[in-house]
């Protein structure tokens, strides 16, 4: 599972060199394209998405003490589709000024949607196993491998959040 | 009862989890694309044997040199050590049952032919002619044809490579047999280790890039398009970071299948045992830090440039260590030129000259004479074809009496290894002589004063052609009419040699148990 989540830090690669070239070379640009980002709906994702990781490391302490771990997955579930649902609505939102910007904005946008679409596509699987995991998983192991790849979603999102948000907002 | 006797219909071969029966599915279909790709080599060296563009137009010569590239490189070499021979041997000689995913195993080979597929279906569709590098702006703007197609193809097999990669990996921390400690692991072992890290870290890369590009050919958003911000010069940098290990994980698999042809043969351990899969590690790991020696004329910072030289230099001290240790192993043994034997010794020979020129374009003087030349085509083809290919058929025949349980003919496999090596070198080393005087790459007509020697390339791509033939003819004959195969013919140490030829199912009757090193000839 490490193996895979190496493997997954570099599929990510190029999109953050991309990003980081973007704001090297076009920071102006970069900086008011992310003066449009739904700040509030960002930070409410993040604190959703932290709290999943929470209710799926418990859910992993619960397996690991003989409990049942199905009320934690569940709603590590919930909320993973909760960030999705808040995503959607932010997507559907920027929509129209992605589709109208030029130049650097564009290019901020385009990464935008490229990595956090990538991002979301990462998550739904997550939800899908998670699920499976609350309605058969008995054993320990195979908790702790998904506990894994969902903690990775939620780095990559640690990092992704100030990239687009946070960026100038407060510098 | 072996695992060829295991069941006889298409479906026990399609839905297999053996990893000794996907390895033949892969060995079938590599040489299906190995030949594909040789075909619209001949037709490339058929259009250069005449300095007029006679034969084919110029879009059609475009198209052919990128279809060669593409089939050559992932279709063929990639996979061809590590998803054949890998597959097959790393279980049994780490004397495990199977890979640590079987299913996945199967999938990884699934993958593989889909993205086979779809770059079939753009061949047939009229073809690319970006050249397998995909240099942006000509592949997201100026390129007519099917660029997205093979790069959706290109994409999916790399994910078959990087499915590969992680059972490798994993089958060889979790599956070795009791008593078989990191330094008892055979150096073929080490080699495919080492190159399935590489597969594991520089493939989404690829992935991830060819993607961009394909977004940006679709929508026009400028990640590499300099009149909306982008740059293409970030594209270079982000496919050279992976096209360049993938040079190592083309080497690698040859370099591991060396070292255990060449101990077989000269009745001697391998020299130096410890330095050997340490300069496999070095070489994987400096690998991944010279990307920019492809971008030395691109107008990269000149700094960067003199650093990347200056490691590019560097690989070539593990790569010496290993040349010098193959040739310890030599010193005093006593050499049997066998088939396979010809192979690894033509193999380590052709990858000196291959590497020693390679130091040559490392040099950025130098580089700037002789890139985008036929020096390039010649060294590259010396690594590729000289060393991957030789070393690939020289495994091929070594442990052919393990895959198929019968020994191919003897004399013949000899007279094809020389031909091969004879064809090869008249192909190639007039090539760098060509680039030396400055013939340009990729273009289908040339000025007439460099006639002889394309002429004599062609006729080298002939006698190739011929050498690739033969062995396809008589091992496919051996498969019905050789003769049985013992466990052992060669007497080899190395537990793939200590179980039944071909080895049953689950591989071993008994489970092993490692007590001594490996290449314990004496």
């Amino acid at each position: 599972m490490w193996a895979f989540l190496a493997t997954e830090v570099l599929f990510f690669g190029p999109l953050f060199f991309g990003y980081v070239h973007g704001r090297a070379f076009q920071p102006e640009a970069f900086a008011s394209a992310s003066h449009h980002m739904h700040v509030v709906l960002g930070t409410l994702n993040t604190a959703i998405l932290l709290t999943s990781s929470f209710t799926m490391a418990l859910g992993l302490r619960a397996s690991q003490t003989d409990r049942s771990p199905r009320l934690w997955l569940w709603l590590t579930v919930l909320l993973g589709l909760a960030f999705l649902g808040i995503k959607g609505y932010e997507y559907t939102s920027e929509w129209s000024e992605a589709a109208s910007a030029a130049g650097g904005e564009a290019r901020f946008y385009f990464l935008y949607y490229a990595t956090t679409g990538l991002h979301a596509v990462h998550l739904a699987i997550g939800i899908a196993i998670v699920s499976w995991l609350a309605l058969r998983a008995r054993r320990e192991m195979p908790i702790e491998v998904t506990g894994l790849y969902w903690h990775f979603i939620d780095i990559v999102w640690v990092f992704l959040y100030p990239m687009f948000y946070l960026l100038e907002r407060y510098g | 009862m072996s695992y060829l006797t295991e069941g006889f219909t298409l479906r026990s071969w399609l839905t297999t989890r053996d990893h000794k029966r996907i390895a033949v599915l892969y060995m079938i279909a590599i040489t299906a694309f190995f030949f594909v790709g040789g075909a619209a080599a001949a037709l490339i060296r058929l259009e250069l044997a005449t300095p007029a563009g006679d034969l084919v137009s110029a879009e059609t010569y475009n198209k052919l040199f990128t279809i060669h590239g593409v089939v050559m490189v992932w279709f063929f070499l990639i996979p061809s050590i590590p998803s054949v021979l890998g597959n097959f041997l790393v279980p049994i000689m780490i004397g495990a049952r199977d890979m640590a995913f079987p299913r996945l195993n199967l999938a990884s080979w699934y993958i593989y032919v889909l993205g086979g597929l779809f770059t079939l279906a753009a061949l047939i569709a009229g073809g690319v002619d970006t050249g397998w590098t995909f240099y942006t702006p000509l592949s997201t703007q100026f390129a007519e044809g099917n660029v997205i197609l093979v790069i959706v193809g290109v994409f999916i097999v790399g994910f078959s490579s990087i499915l590969t990669g992680l059972n490798v990996i994993v089958t060889v921390h979790r599956l070795r047999a009791p008593g078989l400690t990191w330094f008892r692991l055979p150096l073929f072992i080490w080699a495919h280790y080492a190159t399935a890290l590489i597969l594991l870290l520089a493939t989404p890369v690829l992935a991830m890039t060819l993607t961009l590009v394909a977004l940006e050919r679709v929508f026009g958003i400028g990640i590499f398009d300099p009149a909306l911000g982008g740059d293409p010069l970030l594209f270079q940098h982000l496919f050279w970071f992976y096209s360049h290990p993938a040079v190592y994980i083309m080497v690698l698999p040859a370099m591991g299948v060396a070292s255990e042809i060449i101990p077989c043969f000269a009745r001697r351990p391998v020299f130096g045992y410890r330095f050997m899969a340490y300069a496999i590690l070095g070489i994987a790991t400096i690998g991944f830090l010279v990307w920019g020696h492809h971008m030395f004329v691109s107008g990269q910072s000149m700094y960067a440039g003199m650093v990347f030289s200056m490691l590019s230099f560097l690989v070539a001290i593990p790569s010496a260590i290993k040349v010098f240790n193959w040739t310890a192993t030599l010193y005093k043994g006593s050499i049997v030129f066998t088939a396979p034997m010809l192979y690894a010794l033509g193999f380590v020979g052709l990858f000196m000259i291959g590497g020693l020129t390679g130091l040559y374009l490392a040099s950025l003087a130098l580089d700037v004479h002789l890139t985008d030349t036929y020096f390039v085509i010649a060294h590259f083809h010396y690594i590729m074809v000289g060393g991957s290919v030789m070393a690939y058929l020289g495994a091929i025949h070594f442990w052919w009496p393990k895959i198929s349980g019968r020994l191919y003919p003897e004399m013949l496999a000899r007279i094809a290894a020389l031909t091969i090596f004879f064809g090869f070198n008249l192909t190639f080393f007039p090539q760098y002589l060509l680039g030396w005087l400055g013939m340009p790459r990729r273009y289908h007509e040339y000025p007439p004063e460099f006639q002889v020697l394309n002429l004599l390339s062609s006729a080298g791509a002939a006698v190739l052609a011929i050498g690739y033939l033969l062995p396809l003819c008589y091992l496919g004959w051996s498969i019905f009419y050789g003769k049985k195969a013992p466990p052992n013919p060669w007497g080899a140490t190395g537990l793939e040699w200590q179980t039944a030829s071909p080895p049953p199912q689950h591989n071993f009757e008994d489970p092993p148990r490692v007590t001594r090193a490996p290449y314990d000839y004496a």
